[in-house]
C-alpha cells in the first residue's frame, strides 16, 4: 500500500513540477509575495504630507509646530497664507491634513483662556485619517505638557499610563506580515490541489486511476502529500523570512506553530481536493479556487478584525481555517503561546479537515463516469 | 484569391462576437461570474469589511470603588465603543487577556482617588493587545477620549478650573462621520472588478489552445485584430454589466454618497474594465495551460489588488520601490479614482492623471498581446 501511494506521490510532483512555467507559479511568487507583501502591507503610517496656515506671530505657535516637524511622521508639503488654498491642496490629495493657527493662538494661550489648533483633515481614507489625527493629539499632548511645566500650571489630576503589551511600539507591520504566513500557504496550497482532479479528469487519466488496486483513501493521501509537503517547505522558508528578514520576534513554541501548520494544510489540502473532485473541468475548479480563496482571505482577520463583522458574516468565518491558523500563527510570534492556550484554535480546523478530506474521498468514487 | 485579406471585415467581427456570445450563453459559469459573483461577493465583503471598532471589550479593574472611580467606570459603559467587563483583579484580567477575551485592561490602582484629591497626577494604567497594532491603536484613542471627558466633567463639578492649553479641533473632509465603509466599498469594487474580469478572460485564450479549436479558427480567413476583438467586445459588456450592479448597490445599499458625477463614474469604469479585460487576455496568451492560466490570475490579480492598491492599506506610508510597484496594478488607479468620485466629488486632476494611466497600461497590454498572438501553429 505505502508502494502504491508513494507511487502516486511521485507522478503527482511530476506533473506538477514537470514543465518550467508550472515550477516557476508555484516557487517564484510566495517568495517574491513575502518580500513585496511585507513592506506594502501596513496601517502605519509615515511621510505624512501636510500645510501650516499659521495666522499667528508669536513664539508658542513656532514651538508647537517644531512638534510636527520633528515627529518622523508628518512631512511639511507647503505654507499657505489663506483660506482658499486649504481646498485645493485636500482636494487633489497633495496634503493629508492642514493645521491651521488663528492670528490671537499665542495671545489665548498666554493669557489662559485655551489656545484651538484647527485640523482639517482629507477622511476619504478614514482609516489614515484617524490614525493620522491620533498622532495629531499625542504631539499636542507632549507641548500641553512641557507649556504646563514651563509655565508654572498644575498637572491634570490624572495621567493615563499607556502600556501595549505583545508589541510594544504598535508596529503593524507585525501583525500583518505573521498574516501572509497563513496567506501564501493557503493560495499555493489551493493552488497545488484545487485542479489535481479536475486535471485528469479532463485528461481522462482519472478514470483509469479508479481502475487500478488504488483504494479511494489511496488516491486521497497520494493527491494530499504532495500538497502537504510544497506547503510545510514553503511556510518554513516564509516563517524564516519574517523573522529574519523582517525581525519578527519569535516567542512561543516552534512546535505549536507546526502542528497548527500541518492541521491548517491538511484542511487547505481537503477543501482543494474537494473543489477539484467536485469539478469537471480546469476552469471550474479555478473557479471555485477562487470563490473560496476570495472570501477565505477577505474575511479572515487578515487585514480588518473579525469583531466587527455583523454576526451572520462572523459565523461564516468559523468555517474558514485561515481565521484558526492566523489566530495561531499571531498568538506563537507575538504572545509566546504555546499548546494551552491554542487548543481552541486546533480542533476547529482539525474538523474542518476531517469532513472536507472524507468528502473528497467520497467525491472520487461517486463521480465516476 | 487574395492572399492578403482585409485586416477587418466588420461581418467576420459580428461573426467572431456571435460565436463568443453563444458560448457564454451556453455556459452559464461567465454570466454567474459577471453578475451574480460581484453582488453575493460586495454583498459579504461590504458587511465583512470594516476598520471601525465597535464594543471592544475591555477589562475594569478597580482596586477600591468608590464614587470617583464609578464615575470613570461610567464613562466607559456609556461609551458606543466599548462593552466593559468588571475584573475584581489585574491578574484574572492579564489572564483574560492572554486568552484574547479583553482587547484592553484599565486599572485604577489602590489610593488612586487619594492620590488624584491630594497631589493630582493619579496614574490610570492602560494596557492595550497589541497583537493587532491597528486596533490597539484606535483603542488607545477612544480611551483617551473617555477619559478626557471624565476630566473635564469632574474637574467641573469640583470647579477646577482645567484648562488645557492647546486644544484640538478637527473636522474631518469628504467623510465626517469617518465610516470606514464609506472608503472600502468603492475600494472593493476595484478589487471584485479586478477578479471578475480577470476571471471572464484569464482561459478563453488557454482553452481554445487546449481544446485544439484555435487551430480551427485559423485556418479561417479572420484576422488575429478580429480574434482578439471578437473576444473583448463580448466580455466587456458582460463585465460592464456587472460593474453597473456593484455600483448600484454601493450606493443604494451600502448608502455610500456619490459625490462625482456618473458620466466619470462610468468612464473610469470603462476603462478600467477595459484594462482588467486586456490583463486576462494578456495571461491567457503568455501561458501555455489553464493550469499556468489559472495561478497566474490568483498571483497577478486578486493578491496585488487587495495589498497594494491602497484599497485599504495607504500607498504613501510604503516604501518608494513598492510604491513603484504598485503603479503597475491597475487597481491602484481605479481605487485613487473610485474613492474620489464617490468621497469628495469630480476632482479632475486626480481623475485625469489616473485615467491615463490606466489608458496607458491598457495600450500597452494590449500591443503585448497582439504581438505574442500568432496565426500560426505552436
Amino acid at each position: 500500500m505505502l508502494q502504491r501511494i508513494f507511487a502516486l506521490m511521485l507522478k503527482e510532483f511530476v506533473t506538477l513540477l514537470r514543465d518550467r512555467k508550472s515550477r516557476m507559479v508555484i516557487v517564484v511568487p510566495p517568495v517574491a509575495q513575502i518580500i513585496i507583501f511585507g513592506y506594502a502591507a501596513s496601517f502605519d503610517i509615515n511621510h505624512v504630507p501636510y500645510a501650516v496656515y499659521n495666522e499667528d506671530r508669536g513664539l508658542d505657535s513656532r514651538q508647537l509646530l517644531a512638534g510636527f516637524e520633528g515627529s518622523g511622521v508628518f512631512e511639511r508639503y507647503a505654507v499657505i497664507r489663506s483660506d482658499g488654498e486649504v481646498a485645493p491642496l485636500v482636494n487633489r490629495r497633495k496634503v493629508l491634513l492642514v493645521l491651521h493657527l488663528g492670528p490671537d493662538f499665542s495671545a489665548n494661550l498666554r493669557q489662559g483662556r485655551g489656545a484651538d489648533l484647527q485640523v482639517i483633515v482629507d477622511g476619504r481614507n478614514s482609516n489614515t485619517a484617524m490614525i493620522a489625527l491620533n498622532y495629531v493629539q499625542s504631539i499636542v499632548m507632549a507641548f500641553n505638557e512641557q507649556w504646563a511645566r514651563e509655565h508654572g500650571r498644575a498637572g491634570p489630576p490624572a495621567v493615563l499610563l499607556q502600556r501595549a503589551w505583545f508589541n510594544r511600539t504598535l508596529d503593524s507591520h507585525w501583525f500583518i506580515v505573521i498574516g501572509i504566513v497563513a496567506l501564501l500557504n493557503l493560495v499555493v496550497t489551493l493552488e497545488v490541489t484545487a485542479l489535481s482532479v479536475a486535471r485528469e479528469r479532463e485528461a481522462g487519466t482519472f478514470d483509469q486511476l479508479l481502475v487500478t488496486p488504488l483504494t479511494p483513501f489511496e488516491i486521497l493521501v497520494g493527491k494530499s502529500l504532495p500538497g502537504l509537503i510544497i506547503g510545510v517547505a514553503e511556510a518554513t522558508v516564509v516563517i524564516l523570512m519574517v523573522i529574519f528578514w523582517f525581525h519578527v520576534p519569535l516567542r512561543g513554541s516552534l512546535a505549536a506553530l507546526y502542528l497548527g501548520l500541518f492541521i491548517f494544510l491538511l484542511s487547505a489540502i481537503g477543501i482543494g481536493l474537494m473543489i477539484s473532485a467536485l469539478s469537471v473541468t480546469q476552469q471550474q475548479g479555478l473557479m471555485g479556487a477562487f470563490l473560496f480563496l476570495v472570501p477565505a482571505v477577505i474575511l479572515s482577520g487578515f487585514a480588518t478584525p473579525l469583531e466587527n463583522m455583523p454576526h451572520p458574516v462572523q459565523w461564516l468565518t468559523y468555517l474558514n481555517p485561515m481565521r484558526y491558523f492566523l489566530i495561531i500563527v499571531r498568538a506563537v510570534f507575538l504572545q509566546g503561546a504555546s499548546f494551552d492556550l491554542l487548543w481552541s484554535q486546533y480542533w476547529p480546523m482539525a474538523i474542518i479537515g476531517l469532513v472536507t478530506l472524507t468528502l473528497a474521498a467520497l467525491l472520487f468514487r461517486r463521480r465516476m463516469y | 484569391m487574395q492572399r492578403h485579406h482585409r485586416l477587418f471585415s466588420a461581418m467576420r467581427l459580428r461573426g467572431l462576437i456571435r460565436k463568443e456570445s453563444l458560448q457564454i450563453i451556453r455556459d452559464p459559469s461567465s454570466i454567474g461570474i459577471a453578475f451574480f459573483l460581484p453582488v453575493l461577493l460586495l454583498l459579504i465583503f461590504g458587511y465583512g469589511v470594516s476598520l471601525d471598532a465597535r464594543d471592544i471589550a475591555i477589562a475594569l479593574v478597580v482596586d477600591s470603588p468608590d464614587p470617583l472611580t464609578t464615575s470613570l467606570v461610567s464613562g466607559f459603559q456609556r461609551s458606543e465603543y466599548f462593552a466593559p467587563v468588571s475584573i475584581p483583579s489585574i491578574q484574572e484580567a492579564e489572564e483574560a487577556m492572554m486568552r484574547r477575551r479583553v482587547d484592553a485592561i484599565v486599572w485604577l490602582r489602590e489610593g488612586f482617588s487619594r492620590d488624584l484629591l491630594a497631589r493630582g497626577g493619579a496614574p490610570v494604567g492602560v494596557i492595550v493587545n497589541g497583537v493587532d497594532a491597528n486596533k490597539a491603536r484606535l483603542i488607545e484613542g477612544y480611551i483617551g477620549g473617555v477619559w478626557q471627558q471624565w476630566l473635564a466633567r469632574i474637574s467641573d463639578a469640583r470647579g477646577l478650573d482645567l484648562q488645557v492649553p492647546v486644544r484640538v479641533k478637527y473636522r474631518i473632509w469628504f467623510n465626517p462621520a469617518v465610516r470606514s465603509r464609506d472608503y472600502l466599498v468603492p475600494g472593493l469594487i476595484a478589487v471584485i472588478m479586478t477578479l471578475i474580469g480577470a476571471m471572464l478572460t484569464s482561459m478563453v485564450v488557454a482553452r481554445e489552445w487546449e481544446r485544439g479549436t484555435m487551430e480551427a479558427l485559423m485556418v479561417t480567413p479572420v484576422s488575429i485584430y478580429e480574434i482578439l476583438l471578437g473576444k473583448i467586445i463580448p466580455y466587456f459588456i458582460l463585465g460592464m454589466g456587472g460593474m453597473a450592479l456593484s455600483v448600484s448597490m454601493a450606493i443604494f445599499l451600502f448608502a455610500v454618497p456619490l459625490q462625482g458625477s456618473l458620466t466619470a463614474l462610468f468612464a473610469a469604469s470603462a476603462l478600467f474594465m477595459l484594462t482588467t479585460i486586456a490583463m486576462g487576455l494578456f495571461i491567457s496568451t503568455v501561458a501555455d495551460s489553464q493550469f499556468v492560466a489559472g495561478q497566474m490570475a490568483i498571483v497577478v490579480t486578486f493578491l496585488p489588488a487587495f495589498i497594494l492598491s491602497g484599497f485599504i492599506f495607504d500607498i504613501g506610508s510604503m516604501p518608494a520601490l513598492i510604491q513603484g510597484v504598485t503603479r503597475i496594478v491597475p487597481a491602484t488607479y481605479f481605487v485613487a479614482i473610485l474613492q474620489s468620485i464617490f468621497l469628495a466629488g469630480d476632482i479632475w486632476s486626480i481623475f485625469f492623471v489616473n485615467c491615463a494611466w490606466l489608458a496607458v497600461m491598457c495600450a500597452v497590454l494590449l500591443v503585448i498581446i497582439r504581438k505574442k498572438s500568432h496565426k500560426r501553429l505552436r
